[in-house]
């Protein structure tokens, strides 16, 4: 997040898209419904589901699924049209304007109607909401971002975003919401194929170098690595041969898992580490106990930057061992001791080798969690990114265009499928679905469907259904919620007996190689 | 233009417009006790509880629905506001079944607190012993036992202000209210999202965390804070541990959940006790994954990779950091990764 979480209750105009907030952020929900409620602020949902957030919106824009850039394009172009920019930030913060200028002008609402099935004038409507706003803010997740043109959409959103002066203002931002606990702090550890701790890129020498000095080696790699949804398809193809996986489950996340899998199945070693047996451990020749998060030290970094300490709650379960002191040992093993007495002191070093997080020590998180960039210890952290002038100096425009997702229903798989979270389960359910009052809430997977498409299908609530794509099939019960919208069906991927991602589809981003498990296309029957 | 001041017990207290006599004393170091007020919420002024006196004024006035006002002469705990308070508790004392023996808030109740403070005796007019009383234990996350309730409303606050999440009102009238959830059914039959907000609003025994119950008083217990495992917002838990085992979660009150939980972090910890927790390192042999030591695992692990990085290259490698480890271990893998193996083929789930 370019922002903090408390800020969104001072925004006058909350844009929600590609996030279902309520059920996967509830407690960031908890902060827009009180902006909403209780300060004024204007909400706009866009959401291809009529998510519960919808109740709180004064605009509820449905697109079709993967059609954002046609709407964000087309909202600024009404922005531009109608003068509602924000001239003087533009003037003075940003360059490349009159190309985005350009581009967007192709996109009149009643085109960007035709693609995204939003009435014309609700995008005008929306487009002069979030720009009259004093402050506005953007929240979005992977709605966003699952898909082939994530990067375009985020580009989309920025664009929007500097166009009325919105980025570094308290309030304002771009703010992607992190789906998973440590999500943060593994990118910004330099859990990335491209870059050290602090993001730092590998193909740099003097920051190779300084890491070298530090660690005591000498050359390190200088090539950029692969991304995980690249590695998958690497050892298909004979190129990999040996995985260290922790606290991963691809067997059920990945898209094409059925893929994901037979890749696992012909590597010559393949190591778990985790706390359950999971579908992916199964495959492994080594599965390694770790202990969980009740039972160890360390630090968490959220989505809004913050970096908190973890606190052991009581000892790890006997037989396992922290994370941290298995890769120890394991590398002393190998000849390269790491002998470190505990995680502050891992997160000591972390501080001299990351100048984002070097103001950042043990003894100060007591008081609290910090925000980083925090270069010194008298540094406070800092709430809000790009004040006053962006990391880069001028904030760019980058232009994009509409693209088509990379699958699109026919007459053979007429549905559209989307996936995501429930409220009551997280990611592949490892921890949530052993949660007894989690499951006594949501205690299968449903398919959610339509009425329209329910009746038309011949299928009622409750009903078994076999839900098909190009590259497998499930079964599962149907439920029929208002919350779908016709012509697109929704599937949480928690259920490992009715694996969402047996359906999805691999193909990725160009760039940030996600894979588009937003949209894809299926065929629903009655089992 | 100088700061208004008033004078609270005798001392003059500088305070901001717009504060409440609450407010004002609170900066000051004043304690008025309070029962229906929460922070983040609208005052009711419904309990009475804070009543205070205040010079001029024609009642005792409730000191958490009150604006400052320069000038004002105002007394805290004067015989007249003590006798009140008294009343007050009495009456809430009257209006259930506190018994505080087997009572979950037995330690951690603020009505036992204030009872003891002001030395309330036995209510003069409690309701007869077999008064029945509504009694809620249809799931596994919350209990709901109306006889401890003091109708203060603090649950529907938390519930429709705090959380806004409109599950629960107060329902009937006059003698009759009482909390009600979608049409007065269960939280289970009902519109709740258990993110237990109310269990934790509730300042007496009312409603309860059902993990908890008969697992240990709040002064054997101890409570560590640390940051929830689920998702990205970095909730702020305090974890209650008797024994090893953890009892319940509550939400911290500090950035940036500021005492919110949703109910995964508030009832989804089980699986840190689940008997499917993995206590040993399994190696595969004959095609089995079996049970052995971890020197024997990590040996062959050490062994495998130093192997395969000779004879194909540390390209042919990878190693996924995670989501769910914290900062710390995140670095070391990609440390161990870089430095020992040679590798930048590291990644983790940020995309999935």
């Amino acid at each position: 997040m370019t922002n903090s979480i408390a800020e969104l209750e001072d925004a006058n105009c909350i844009l929600v898209i590609g996030s279902n907030t309520n059920e996967n952020h509830p407690v960031i929900a908890a902060r827009i419904k009180r902006a909403v409620r209780f300060r004024g602020a204007d909400l706009i949902v866009v959401d291809p589901r009529r998510q519960d957030l919808v109740k709180f919106a004064k605009l509820y824009l449905r697109q079709i699924p993967g059609t954002d850039i046609a709407l964000l394009n087309a909202m600024m172009h009404v922005i531009i049209r109608d003068n509602l920019y924000d001239a003087a930030y533009v003037a003075e913060r940003t360059e490349n304007f009159e190309a985005l200028k350009e581009t967007v002008a192709a996109y009149t609402p009643e085109r960007a109607e035709r693609i995204t099935g939003i009435p014309a004038r609700d995008i005008e409507a929306a487009a002069r909401m979030y720009a009259q706003a004093k402050v506005a803010s953007i929240v979005y997740c992977m709605g966003i971002t699952q898909h082939t043109v994530g990067t375009d959409n985020v580009k989309a959103l920025a664009n929007l975003a500097m166009l009325c002066g919105n980025v570094g203002v308290w309030g304002g931002g771009v703010n992607p919401l992190r789906g998973q606990n440590n999500v943060q702090g593994a990118c910004d550890m330099g859990g990335l194929p491209n870059v050290f701790s602090g993001y730092q890129p590998v193909t740099d020498e003097a920051a190779r170098k300084k890491m070298e000095a530090a660690w005591g080696v000498s050359n390190l790699p200088a090539w950029v690595g692969k991304t995980m949804t690249e590695m998958l398809p690497a050892i298909h193809a004979g190129e990999m041969k040996a995985l260290y996986i922790i606290g991963e489950n691809p067997a059920l996340s990945d898209a094409d898992a059925h893929h994901a899998i037979q890749a696992m199945q012909k590597l010559e070693l393949l190591v778990v580490q985790d706390i359950f047996l999971t579908e992916t451990g199964k495959l492994a020749h080594v599965v390694l106990p770790a202990a969980s998060f009740a039972e160890k030290d360390g630090t968490f970094s959220n989505t809004e930057r913050r970096v908190a300490r973890v606190r052991r709650c009581i000892p790890p379960l006997p037989g396992t061992k922290p994370d941290w002191q298995i890769i120890c040992e394991l590398s002393t093993r190998m000849g390269y001791p790491m002998r470190y007495a505990s995680p502050e002191e891992i997160f000591e070093e972390i501080r001299t080798v990351t100048p984002s997080y070097a103001g950042i020590t043990y003894q100060r998180l007591e008081a609290g969690g910090i925000q980083w960039p925090c270069p010194t210890e008298e540094h406070p952290g800092t709430v809000f990114l790009h004040k006053d002038r962006f990391a880069r100096g001028l904030g760019m425009f980058f232009p994009v265009e509409h693209k088509d997702p990379a699958e699109m229903p026919d007459e053979e798989f007429p549905l559209y499928l989307t996936t995501g979270r429930l409220l009551y389960h997280y990611h592949t359910g490892t921890m949530s679905r052993r949660a007894p009052g989690l499951v006594e809430k949501a205690p299968e997977c449903r398919v959610e469907l339509a009425a329209a498409d329910a009746a038309r299908l011949g299928i009622a609530e409750g009903d078994t259904v076999r839900v098909r794509s190009r590259r497998g099939e499930i079964t599962a019960r149907a439920t029929i919620s208002p919350k779908a919208v016709a012509g697109t069906v929704f599937l949480p991927f928690h259920f490992a007996e009715a694996a969402a991602n047996k359906l999805t589809n691999a193909a990725l981003d160009p760039v940030c190689k996600i894979p588009e498990f937003k949209v894809c296309a299926v065929q629903v029957t009655k089992a | 233009m100088a700061e208004p001041t008033l004078t609270l017990n005798g001392r003059t207290v500088a305070f901001q417009p717009g504060q409440t006599i609450l407010e004002v004393a609170q900066g000051a170091g004043v304690y008025i006790p309070t029962l229906c007020y929460m922070k983040d919420t609208l005052p009711t002024g419904s309990c009475r509880v804070c009543v205070v006196e205040v010079e001029g004024a024609r009642t005792l006035l409730p000191a958490c629905a009150t604006q400052a006002a320069a000038n004002q002469v105002i007394q805290t705990e004067s015989p007249r506001v003590a006798a009140a308070r008294r009343m007050v508790l009495e009456l809430a004392l009257a209006s259930g079944n506190h018994n505080c023996l087997i009572c979950e808030a037995n330690g951690e109740c603020e009505l036992q607190a204030l009872a003891y403070r002001y030395q309330v005796p036995t209510p003069a007019f409690a309701a007869p012993p077999d008064t029945p009383y509504y009694f809620e234990d249809n799931n596994s996350m919350i209990v709901r036992d109306f006889s401890k309730c003091i109708m203060c409303g603090r649950c529907v606050r938390g519930c429709t202000e705090r959380q806004v999440n409109d599950a629960i009102a107060i329902g009937y009238r006059g003698s009759h209210n009482k909390i009600v959830a979608k049409a007065d059914k269960t939280y289970i039959e009902s519109d709740c999202v258990f993110c237990g907000e109310c269990v934790q609003s509730c300042p007496v025994g009312a409603l309860l965390d059902k993990n908890a119950i008969g697992q240990g008083r709040s002064w054997e217990r101890t409570t560590v804070r640390t940051v929830c495992p689920y998702c990205g917002v970095g909730c702020q838990l305090e974890v209650h541990v008797k024994d090893d085992r953890i009892l319940k979660v509550t939400g911290a009150d500090a950035v940036p959940n500021e005492g919110r939980l949703c109910v995964k972090g508030r009832f989804g910890w089980h699986f840190v006790h689940h008997p499917d927790r993995l206590t040993t390192p399994l190696l595969r042999k004959n095609g089995e994954l079996t049970p052995v030591s971890w020197d024997e695992a990590l040996d062959y692990v050490a062994a495998r990779l130093t192997e395969i990085k000779a004879k194909y290259g540390p390209g042919q490698i990878g190693g996924w950091c995670s989501a769910r480890i914290t900062n710390e271990e995140n670095y070391l893998m990609q440390k161990f990764m870089r430095a020992v193996l040679g590798t930048n083929h590291v990644d983790h789930c940020a995309r999935l």
